[in-house]
């Protein structure tokens, strides 16, 4: 079994990070009844024994359980989030040396966190994270957990990103990216997403981008279900999907229903390679399915069943529907309307009571509806794990690889515009040492080749290609 | 007398563990001791309290499937895998069969060659080696297709089959095609002969003969073992009296007459759930001309036959033009074995047909036939039918276009060359294969 490490940067990753680190160990209590260290645990927990002071101890799985910590590095430039999680209910999954804090914050400057924090912080980073490797014994993967709005996150987190890869270069990374809304209350959001944009597009395996418009609107979705109809009851309590009890602290705070959902996403994405099931899919088979053109990694992700949680006992024709609601614009964890763009390859995860004749059908039903790109029309990898999330018989996660992420991307590009056109802030950035006005022009140019790259594939949509020639022999 | 399986992947332990699970039932409830004991000698040694383990050697680059196929064998309670014929690492190939190939292959070929060693050490006499893999993953491929030439190495004189899964045409891995051409054309260069398995067809057996309703990979692989049961149990050789000693020997030196053709697929009669086999009676006659037509229709089941296929080789039409018989699976060779009662008499002279084989080869090298009179599985009487034939010729040109065409815009193409297989290296695949469908088409 292989190990992950999570790296969770700036208020927003603190905060995603936590919510996944409660609910994994909920969905392990709930699966691992016997308390015994097993392989699925140690993916993503040590095991300690705190009575010995050698620190390390009982990496050996098959063991009781006596301390678990998570297998992660906590970087923040505010002390606030970090603080709240050392006081709150998961304080003993972390230790303090896993934690890097400053005091003063990057003020929402993706300059102040990738450079000056950057490189203050290189040496620290660098350290934690290799003790955190040293602790696995076959790592895999590290996986970020990031916004893209802020300083912290975006600037040092895309600064950690490329100190991993420089480092650990065989490990997979997968970045978790939160989007800002075009809402959002930092002004200079434009700016810091399209700096480390760059950083992403250059340096991630594969990014996993979630906007918060659509969280806010799943969230919601939940909601309305949960008072219409069935009345609140209906909504089992120990549902890991919206449920926030044993969150950051006691009380329930504004972003964390949105941060479940994401932290759901990682953990079903995470599933298939923790727990067993009749065709695994490890982490290393998702890029290597979903990614057929290095800097197109950006996968757009959907979660279902969302609001059927109250249901048990769930008849086949429910089934259908999770697998159709997967392709819906509703359901994408960013604004984007898959069906209605092009596919270059999309996985479909299931978990729990879901057979191999289930997958079939729904893909051979679904198929005709979606546009595929022409050298990919079979596009399609399963993985199954018999594990289900903790309150439902089954769920899915739909990966795609598709060129709707551009309306994202190219608005984005356009409220960066109307920014710098009038080099509105542009002198905070600028009088950052390491900063260059080329970083600006550098990373605009790299968005824009991206989106020219989806929008070039795009245009091969519903255009019949022929089947290229095929090689001919000498016979 | 014995036969060593290297099972590799996830398909490929999945697979065999049925596979044993089909032989080791089978064997315990023959009637007859001869033909137990034959089947024993060739699967299974004796483990340190009598019971049978089988000769088999298992392989995984990460370790979930391998517990879980290890524990079901023991959960079996009949018998179960030696006690250190497994490998494992922590970390799959990812569905890349470069990683396979070129990296976990060399890296742990000593490892896996002792484990056979082992094996095959515990065998009086060594008679042939089966792998077991997919053609769609990284593992089961790419160090499959490894390991099989270092076995092809060790072992010049013994016969090796490689029993391949083909993937699902869609909806699994998405760089299947490449895995599968990779596989197929290097294996195509050093096997004796490679046995295939379409998921597809083995899945439409699962609904429309055994009725079920939730099709999971574990009926799936059970109806594969089936098939592969009924052709590697023993038969009974007419020339000794006895059992036949060298199965996958005689099994190539029958089906391979050309190392041009290599592909085999397998066709059973009767199959059905086991409620409808209960109140099922046959007859040979209509059994053999069931699994005919099969073979030439190219049908997979005995259900949705198309009966107007003719077996005619050419035909001239009014403008003296030569046509081929539309939907007519031309062979090359066939094996035919019967299982069950009154196998002496049944009439298998509708499969010496010349029209059925191609004109260059006499009928006497062209077709074979074993029988056995114990029946196989709870079958009173069974037929299989082995094919070198252009059954997979469609199957094979389709994953070869979908390919061609994936490889025509160079997607997913960086990620084999991390791991050191070259655009050069495709291009080799493909002509390979290119030549291979060539040839089977014109048969
Ligand atoms: N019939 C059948 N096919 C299977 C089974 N398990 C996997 N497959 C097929 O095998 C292919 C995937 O290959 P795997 O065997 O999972 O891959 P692997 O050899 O373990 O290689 P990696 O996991 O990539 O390292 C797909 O075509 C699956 O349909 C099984 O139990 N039965
Ligand atoms: N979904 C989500 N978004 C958040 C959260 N906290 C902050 N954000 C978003 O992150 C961006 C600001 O970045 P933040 O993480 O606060 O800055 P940093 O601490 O400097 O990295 C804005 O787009 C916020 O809407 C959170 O807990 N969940
Ligand atoms: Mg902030
Ligand atoms: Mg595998």
């Amino acid at each position: 079994m292989t190990q992950s490490i999570v790296v969770q940067v700036g208020q927003c990753g603190n905060q995603v990070g936590c919510r996944f680190w409660d609910l994994a160990l909920r969905e392990h209590a709930h699966v691992n009844k016997k308390g015994i260290y097993d392989e699925a645990l140690s993916s993503f927990f040590r095991n300690i024994d705190t009575r010995k002071n050698d620190g390390g101890a009982s990496q050996i799985t098959g063991g009781k359980i006596s301390t678990l910590k998570a297998r992660a590095v906590l970087v923040d430039m505010e002390e606030g989030v970090v603080n709240e999680i050392l006081q709150g209910p998961l304080r003993e999954v972390f230790d303090s040396t896993q934690l890097i804090t400053d005091v003063s914050g990057s003020g929402n400057n993706w300059a102040v966190g990738h450079w000056t924090y950057g490189s203050a912080y290189r040496d620290q980073i660098v350290e934690q994270v290799r003790r955190a490797a040293e602790h696995c014994d076959c790592l895999q993967c590290f996986f970020l957990i990031h916004s893209m709005g802020g300083g912290t996150g975006s600037g040092l987190g895309t600064y950690v990103l490329k100190l991993l890869e420089e480092e650990f270069p065989e490990v997979y990374r997968i970045v978790t990216s939160v989007y800002p809304s075009a809402e959002d209350d930092v002004i200079t959001s434009p700016y810091n997403s399209i700096l480390a944009m760059r950083e992403l597009t250059e340096h991630a395996d594969c990014v996993l981008p979630v906007e918060n418009q659509s969280l806010v609107d799943i969230v919601n979705k939940i909601r309305h279900m949960a008072h219409s109809g069935k009345g609140v009851s209906a909504i089992k309590k120990d549902c890991t999907v919206i449920s926030s009890q044993g969150g950051v602290s006691g009380v329930e705070k504004p972003f964390d229903g949105m941060n479940n959902i994401v932290a759901n996403l990682l953990l079903n994405i995470t599933s298939s390679a923790r727990f067993e099931g009749s065709l695994n899919m490890d982490l290393n088979e998702i890029t290597m399915n979903l990614v057929p053109f290095p800097r197109l990694h950006y996968l757009v992700s959907s979660l279902t069943p969302l609001y059927t949680l109250a249901d048990v006992n769930i008849p086949t024709r429910r089934l259908d529907q999770m697998f159709s609601d997967a392709f819906s614009k509703e359901h994408q964890l960013m604004r984007a309307d898959p069906k209605h763009s092009l596919y270059l390859a999309c996985a479909l995860m299931v978990r729990g009571n879901v057979q191999v004749s289930d997958l079939r059908r729904n893909i051979e039903r679904l198929k005709p509806t979606l546009p595929f790109v022409s050298w990919n029309q079979e596009g399609w990898k399963t993985g199954m794990c018999s594990v289900p999330p903790v309150g439902h018989t089954h769920a899915l996660l739909a990966l795609a690889n598709n060129t709707c992420v551009r309306p994202t991307f190219m608005d984005l590009r356009e409220r960066f515009g109307k920014l710098y056109r009038k080099k509105a802030h542009l002198h905070h950035y600028l009088q950052v040492e390491g900063m260059e006005q080329a970083c600006f022009t550098e990373a605009l140019s790299s968005l824009s080749s991206l989106i020219e790259e989806y929008s070039q594939l795009d245009a091969t949509k519903g255009i019949c290609m022929p089947d290229t020639s095929r090689l001919s022999i000498a016979t | 007398m014995s036969v060593v399986t290297v099972q590799l992947g996830q398909c490929g332990n999945q697979v065999g563990q049925e596979f044993f699970n089909v032989l080791c039932n089978d064997s315990s409830n023959a009637k007859d001791k001869h033909y137990k004991d034959c089947s024993h000698e060739r699967f299974f040694r004796e483990g340190p309290s009598q019971d049978l383990r089988a000769r088999a050697v298992l392989i995984d680059m990460e370790p979930k499937v391998i517990s879980q196929t290890i524990a079901k064998a023991v959960k079996s309670d009949k018998w179960r895998y030696g006690e250190k014929s497994h490998f494992c690492q922590k970390q799959g190939s990812g569905n890349n069969w470069a990683n396979g190939f070129s990296v976990h292959g060399p890296k742990h070929e000593e490892v896996v060659q002792d484990l056979v060693r082992k094996e095959v050490e515990q065998c009086d006499r060594l008679t042939g080696i089966l792998t077991m893999m997919s053609l769609a993953g990284g593992t089961g491929s790419g160090m499959g297709t490894y390991i099989t030439q270092c076995l092809r190495d060790t072992y010049p004189h013994t016969s090796i089959l490689n029993h391949v899964t083909w993937p699902y045409n869609t909806g699994e891995v998405i760089v299947q095609n490449y895995n599968s051409i990779l596989t197929l054309s290097h294996l195509y260069q050093f096997s004796d002969a490679i046995l295939v398995h379409e998921n597809d067809a083995v899945h439409k057996i699962c609904a429309q003969l055994m009725n079920i309703k939730h099709i999971s990979f574990n009926d799936v692989n059970k109806v594969i073992a089936h098939h592969l049961g009924s052709t590697l149990q023993p038969v009974y050789s007419t020339s000794s009296s006895c059992y036949s000693r060298n199965p996958i020997g005689e099994f190539m030196s029958s089906l391979v007459n050309h190392p041009e053709y290599k592909l085999l697929s397998v066709r059973n009669i009767p199959q059905m759930s086991s409620t409808s086999l209960a109140y099922s009676v046959f007859h040979w006659p209509s059994l053999l001309k069931h699994l005919r037509q099969m073979l030439i229709a190219n049908a997979r089941m005995e259900e949705g036959i198309d009966w107007a296929v003719r077996a005619r080789s050419v035909s001239i039409s009014d403008k003296g033009r030569t046509t081929r018989e539309p939907g007519f699976n031309k062979s090359l060779a066939n094996l035919l074995i019967l299982r069950g009662k009154d196998v002496s008499g049944a009439e298998i002279g509708g499969f010496k047909d010349p029209a059925l084989y191609v004109p260059w080869l006499p009928v006497e090298s062209a077709f074979s036939s074993w029988s056995s009179s114990v029946p196989f599985s709870g079958y009173e009487k069974s037929a299989t039918l082995v094919s070198n034939s252009q059954s997979l010729l469609a199957p094979l040109n389709n994953m070869v276009g979908k390919a061609w065409n994936m490889f025509a815009s160079r997607a997913y193409i960086h990620q084999y060359m991390k791991f050191a297989i070259s655009e050069e290296d495709f291009l080799d695949s493909f002509t390979v294969l290119e030549q291979v469908i060539s040839s089977y088409s014109q048969l």
